[in-house]
């Protein structure tokens, strides 16, 4: 099939990427004595030095909990916490750091949301909307809400380019929403929805809409003031932070309205054996001790990233595509699922080779060191959609190379081979 | 020489054995691994308490398919007591390659649904539906 590659819309200079890659040890690392080619960045990232130096700088310089000891080392240790808020509140230009609550991952912010907001303002009968290309975590959290309560689900289609169905989008909330539940960007397919657009129409129709960026804010730059959403969600440990570090952004209104969602230490302002007082946004959302190193760390993360360009990263990422799709393409057997142009995608790649199953194909090309991710990617729905039990993903970051697209080309004419097709 | 896929198991994988719907089967059990979304029947044909004749149906990887092809073969002309002994070391040694802890239950699916079929259960304990 011919592939269409257009000029990526921002026009940037290339990234250092030999420079970048100094920076991530791991990146040195062998794989059964082969160069590790590290393509699953769709699950998790790796992290630069100067992430891991800042998690060790905590430990070894000023440990302490955060938000009691009226020491110097609690004082530091809380400082560099509510620091790391402030980066990652510029990072995605939130209005205020009240807004950004520190959660162990995505999954867990889209929990709060479901729990702390679902419960109190979803009723029978209400309708939630979301898509067929949601991760389990912005998926499962409204199915069993919606059984829950007696709600309905409605679930918008793609086309056959993985393009979300905005035709079946707009007529279900023509129909009434109380909830759009919408990902960013697919982690199953590289598809960037957009986002500014629905969620405009999405609250005009009265809907309260929720953003998955989980997949989006570690590759696209991403403002929530611009995006227009009420809630975000996001994993640390996408965007070169360590896992146990995310976080839920909302707006302050919507919020403080809102009930805890863990109770606890930290949560509270005030503590009778009848009744408890809520602490304040953020720390009413935040009970027991925080992931603080994580949660510093994960401000280190956005330093790197934004001293690097989140745009840059997304051209590097889109000429990878670009460089990638016609050589996988014209691999017989190959069928490469998805967007297979650059417009409006990231660097994910999904595909299937005809007579092998893609665990066979990961398990063969990790003998050539490439990491790649096989199965179902928690997109069962999406799988479903496709007609396939599951896929080969390729997913791409700031450290990656035409070499690691040359290693990947290589391991799939190596698994032919093994299996003789 | 690849140490995984060697001759034989993809030689079970292309052309497995005893494969398709089982006339007369007496046991039935289906069995799927949502990780990677393979799904496996087994069906049994019990005659005076032995294994008259055995099928399984299915789609995978090369390693769950080549297990329960391999399985089927010895399993012919078994007692239902040896079928429902057979363990999980003993399928891993006659699969005879070197399997990685995240490919385990690839290896086991065939197993897990023959044993399923063997004891005659509707769902393994703690895998019933739940609504």
């Amino acid at each position: 099939m011919a592939v269409t590659v257009k000029t990526p819309a921002v026009k940037t200079e290339a990234l250092d990427v030999a420079r970048i890659r100094a920076d991530f040890p791991i990146l040195a690392q062998t794989v059964r004595g082969k160069p590790l080619v590290y393509l699953d960045n769709a699950a998790t990232s790796q992290k630069p030095r100067q992430v891991i130096d800042a998690m060790s700088r905590v430990f070894e310089e000023h440990n302490a909990n955060i938000h009691r000891g009226v020491y110097e080392f609690s004082e530091r240790t809380t400082a560099a916490f509510e620091e790391a808020r402030a980066k990652v509140a510029r990072f995605i230009n939130a209005p205020s750091e009240r807004e950004v609550i520190f959660v162990r991952n995505a999954t867990e912010a889209l929990n709060l949301v479901a729990y702390a907001w679902g419960r109190d303002n979803i009723k029978r009968g209400d309708r939630i909307v979301t898509t067929v290309l949601e991760h389990h975590s912005d998926f499962v959290p409204w199915q069993q809400l919606a059984t829950e309560v007696g709600a309905e689900i409605a679930v918008v289609d793609i086309d056959d380019n993985g393009r979300l169905r905005r035709d079946q989008l707009s007529a279900e909330l023509r129909k009434g929403a109380k909830l759009l539940a919408i990902t960013h960007t697919s982690n199953g397919l590289g598809t960037v929805n957009p986002v500014k657009e629905i969620a405009a129409e999405a609250r005009a129709a009265g809907a309260t809409v929720l953003v998955d960026v989980a997949q989006a804010v570690p590759h696209t730059p991403v403002d929530v003031q611009d995006l227009g959403a009420d809630f975000v969600a996001f994993s640390g440990h996408k965007m070169l932070a360590p896992p146990g570090s995310g976080g839920l952004w909302g707006r302050a209104e919507i919020l403080e309205k809102m009930r805890p969602f863990l109770y606890g230490g930290d949560m509270i302002s005030r503590v009778t054996v009848k009744l408890t007082e809520w602490n304040e946004l953020p720390w009413k959302f935040e009970a027991g001790t925080s992931s603080y190193v994580d949660a510093i760390a994960l401000g280190a993360a956005v330093d790197y990233l934004s001293d690097v360009g989140v745009a840059k990263i997304h051209a590097h990422e889109l000429s990878l595509v670009a460089y990638l799709l016609p050589r996988l393409q014209e691999i017989p057997g190959v069928t490469v699922y998805g967007p297979k142009d650059l417009e409006s995608r990231v660097g994910v790649v999904s595909f299937n080779i005809e007579g092998i199953h893609p665990h066979d194909v990961a398990t063969i090309f990790d003998r050539e060191g490439v990491c790649v991710r096989a199965g179902h990617h928690c997109n069962q729905p999406l799988m479903t959609r496709l007609g396939v039990p599951a896929t080969t993903r390729a997913s791409m970051y700031l450290y990656n190379t035409t070499d690691d697209m040359d290693a990947l080309v290589r391991a799939v004419h190596a698994a032919k081979k093994v299996f003789g097709i | 020489m690849d140490d995984m896929y060697r001759d034989y198991i993809l030689d079970h994988y292309k052309n497995p054995r005893n494969f398709g719907e089982l006339e007369g089967a007496t046991h039935t059990y289906h069995d799927s691994n949502p990780l990677c979304g393979d799904e496996m029947t087994m069906q049994l044909k019990i005659d005076d308490g032995h294994v008259d004749d055995v099928h399984f149906t299915g789609k995978g990887c090369a390693i769950s398919q080549a297990s329960a092809s391999i399985l089927t073969e010895e399993v012919k002309g078994k007692t239902l007591e040896e079928v429902k002994a057979i363990d999980r070391d003993h399928v891993l040694a006659n699969l005879g390659i070197p399997i990685s802890p995240a490919r385990i239950k690839c290896a086991l699916l065939g197993l897990k649904a023959l044993k399923g079929a063997a004891w005659g259960l509707t769902a393994w304990p703690g895998e019933e539906v739940k609504t």
